[in-house]
């Protein structure tokens, strides 16, 4: 049996543990930093690939469209959790929390980077451009990150400044809840409203009257998925556990809301007369039947397969679902509005896009190192060799408590 | 104010975009930034562009582009800072550069896809035809119409001009009978008129419904499904809140019997 244990700096109080993926993940912030740099003193020119014909990069598809959707866990966790009382899936609901809430720290500065005159970002908090969806999504995104990092407090003052301000916390935290519920299903759809008014543009497969409602769908059961997925890597790392029937509980309230989603992108491909759209063997078409199938069909087909029961596959189900919603985001902006396909990402863009994950990796490690997040007071980065014995020895580690 | 642009009469002899780039001050020497099937296409310093299309039957049309002003501007509709405006008094489509944060949905959202940007710039802005609303303003005709040699552009009252584009198509059977821009996504303040069917000389074939009618309907609907969202939650919560509170006494009651 062998276990390594990594080296663990402890710098006034605070756990700094140290592993070669760190090291590469820093260095990925570090490069990242000095693009940011690059990019808003000289703008757009050196950084990316954007034109006219693509105004909307990676930054826009990837960054923020898919890490909105991807953060949905959070809400969608705490929805189930704090109100419709699946108080099993409790477990989870901290670690949802923390990710997206790193999710939406990180869309917020994907968002920065893509605006031209930055220094103007906080204009539509005064000149209100309420006819604009965007306009809706800028207020509730940064209302969303402000709840967050209140709720997130809960998990901060349990540690720090613990008398002062705990309590007050915990006591405002139900009306928390209620508004944290509130914007990201506010915004989640009008993510998809943002779409309405490219009617022209877009291919009719992706537009329809009912997308802010498909995004909010996806968003959800994308949560229970990344969910799975983050629980299941962190399952790696820190030898936390989860029974698989509450993760199997969580993705099946989601995939039944996939089955509805499916059933209305019939229904549009009915009502719209799009089925020669489906078939037709051009590009989008293709790209949209790849979505559908490997990002919707075969997961749904798998959640009411006796696969659910093993947890290969319901990881693949899980992985399946987020590919899934990627593509699905990336082909709004991309595919469906494709007219000469001179785009693709700069290495300026790439570098931003992987640092900025790497950053909301290497924060969400500490945090998870430092804080009761998954279980314990502080989580221990072990490596797992395939072991039968391991996870007792795990658990022995884990308990080992600061004091 | 709008502008009626008579295709047949155009010789494509580049005096309006010439006056464009003086009057708004844009740089005579940059490079063309998008060509696209051999046509040039706008770009940040060039606000309008002829372009050339040989037809069928081998003859010549020239095509003046430039940003329509639609009467339901999908750009300005857009804008969540309010940067791009519909002139009330003009029907100009006005761009605020100090209003504007740089995010690039009036671009993405303009369904002729007319708003460009600054690639270049340390802090670019939008590059749009703001059709001179200085001089409009001041009852003068744009700089580009009053550069028109041979008439193919005329400026005017909308209602008027669209009278008169179907008077002319009327008295000529060579026209095409349709007047670009009278419905074209909710209308636009410039029209165009053409005996060569428009889809052959790159106009793009929208629906006249306004694209701003869908956000708009979705928009409306929001406070009413945010407020009963929330209503609905908090009853939840107090539900829920209720629930515990029961459940905690009868464990108490029980207890208590046990004692």
């Amino acid at each position: 049996m062998k276990v390594k244990v990594y080296k663990c700096f402890r710098i006034l109080g605070w756990d700094f543990t140290i592993t070669p993926t760190r090291f590469v993940l820093t260095g990925l912030v570090a490069l990242m930093a000095a693009t940011v740099l690059l990019r808003l003193l000289t703008g757009f020119q050196f950084v990316t690939n954007l034109t006219d014909e693509t105004p909307w990069g990676m930054w826009i598809a990837f960054d923020v469209m898919c890490g909105v959707a991807l953060a949905g866990g959070g809400y969608s966790t705490a929805l189930l959790v704090h109100m419709f009382r699946y108080k099993q899936c409790e477990v989870v609901a901290r670690g949802a929390l923390l990710t997206s809430l790193l999710g939406y720290i990180l869309v917020m500065a994907g968002l920065f980077l893509d605006i031209g005159q930055w220094f103007n970002f906080w204009r539509p908090f005064v000149s209100w451009g309420y006819t604009s969806v965007l306009f809706e999504v800028f207020w509730c995104i940064s209302m969303y990150t402000t709840i967050l990092s209140l709720e997130f407090f809960e998990i901060i003052t349990e540690r720090v400044l613990v008398k002062k301000l705990h309590r007050h916390i915990l006591k405002i935290l139900p009306v928390l809840v209620v508004i944290g519920l509130v914007f990201p299903v506010l915004h989640q759809s009008s993510l998809g409203g943002l779409f309405l008014i490219m009617k022209e543009k877009m291919f009719p497969l992706w537009w329809s009257q009912f997308l802010p409602i498909y995004f909010l769908m996806s968003s959800f059961f994308v949560g229970s998925a990344m969910v799975c997925v983050e629980t299941t890597l962190a399952r790696t790392a820190y030898g936390h556990e989860i029974p698989h029937e509450i993760m199997l509980k969580l993705t099946r309230v989601g995939a039944r809301i996939m089955l509805v989603y499916l059933l209305m992108k019939i229904y549009d491909l009915f009502s719209m007369d799009l089925w020669g759209y489906v078939f037709q063997g051009t590009l989008q078409s293709n790209m949209y039947c790849l979505e559908m199938l490997f990002g919707i069909i075969i997961p749904i087909c798998i959640i009411i397969s006796p696969l659910r029961k093993t947890r290969g596959g319901l990881l693949t189900y899980a992985w399946l679902t987020v590919l899934g919603v990627i593509f699905n985001r990336l082909n709004c902006v991309f595919t469906s509005m494709y007219e000469s396909g001179s785009y693709f990402p700069g290495i300026g863009e790439i570098i931003v896009s992987a640092g900025l994950v790497s950053l909301g990796i290497l924060i969400y490690c500490f945090l998870v190192e430092n804080f009761n997040i998954i279980g314990n007071a502080r989580a221990v980065q072990v490596k797992i060799d395939k072991d039968k014995d391991i996870k007792n020895l795990i658990w022995a580690l884990l308990r080992t408590k600061r004091h | 104010m709008a502008v009626l642009v008579d295709i047949t009469k155009c010789i494509g002899c580049e005096g309006c975009s010439v006056a464009c780039k003086m009057y708004n001050g844009l740089d005579f020497k940059a490079k063309p930034r998008n060509i696209k099937d051999g046509h040039l296409e706008l770009d940040d310093n060039r606000w309008t562009v002829i372009q050339e299309f040989h037809t069928a039957n081998d003859s010549l049309r020239f095509v003046k582009k430039q940003c329509l002003h639609c009467l339901e501007p999908a750009c300005a509709s857009a804008c969540f800072s309010k940067a791009i405006q519909k002139d009330e008094k003009t029907g100009a489509v006005v761009y605020y550069p100090d209003l504007c944060v740089g995010c690039r949905y009036c671009m993405v959202a303009c369904p002729y896809s007319i708003p460009k940007y600054q690639w270049n710039e340390q802090f670019p802005q939008v590059a749009k035809c703001q059709m001179c609303e200085a001089r409009l303003s001041k009852g003068d005709a744009p700089a580009c119409v009053s550069a028109c040699t041979t008439g193919a552009l005329i400026s005017g009252d909308r209602d008027e001009l669209i009278k008169k584009a179907h008077e002319i198509i009327a008295s000529d059977s060579r026209y095409v009978n349709h007047v670009y821009g009278e419905h074209e996504v909710g209308g636009s303040e410039w029209l165009y008129i053409s005996d060569v069917p428009f889809e052959e000389l790159g106009f793009k074939q929208v629906s006249d419904t306004p694209v701003t009618n869908y956000s708009k309907s979705y928009l409306s609907k929001v406070p009413f499904f945010a407020a009963g969202w929330a209503l609905f939650l908090a009853g939840l919560t107090y539900y829920n809140h209720r629930v515990e509170k029961n459940k905690k006494n009868q464990d108490d009651e029980n207890k208590d019997k046990e004692d």
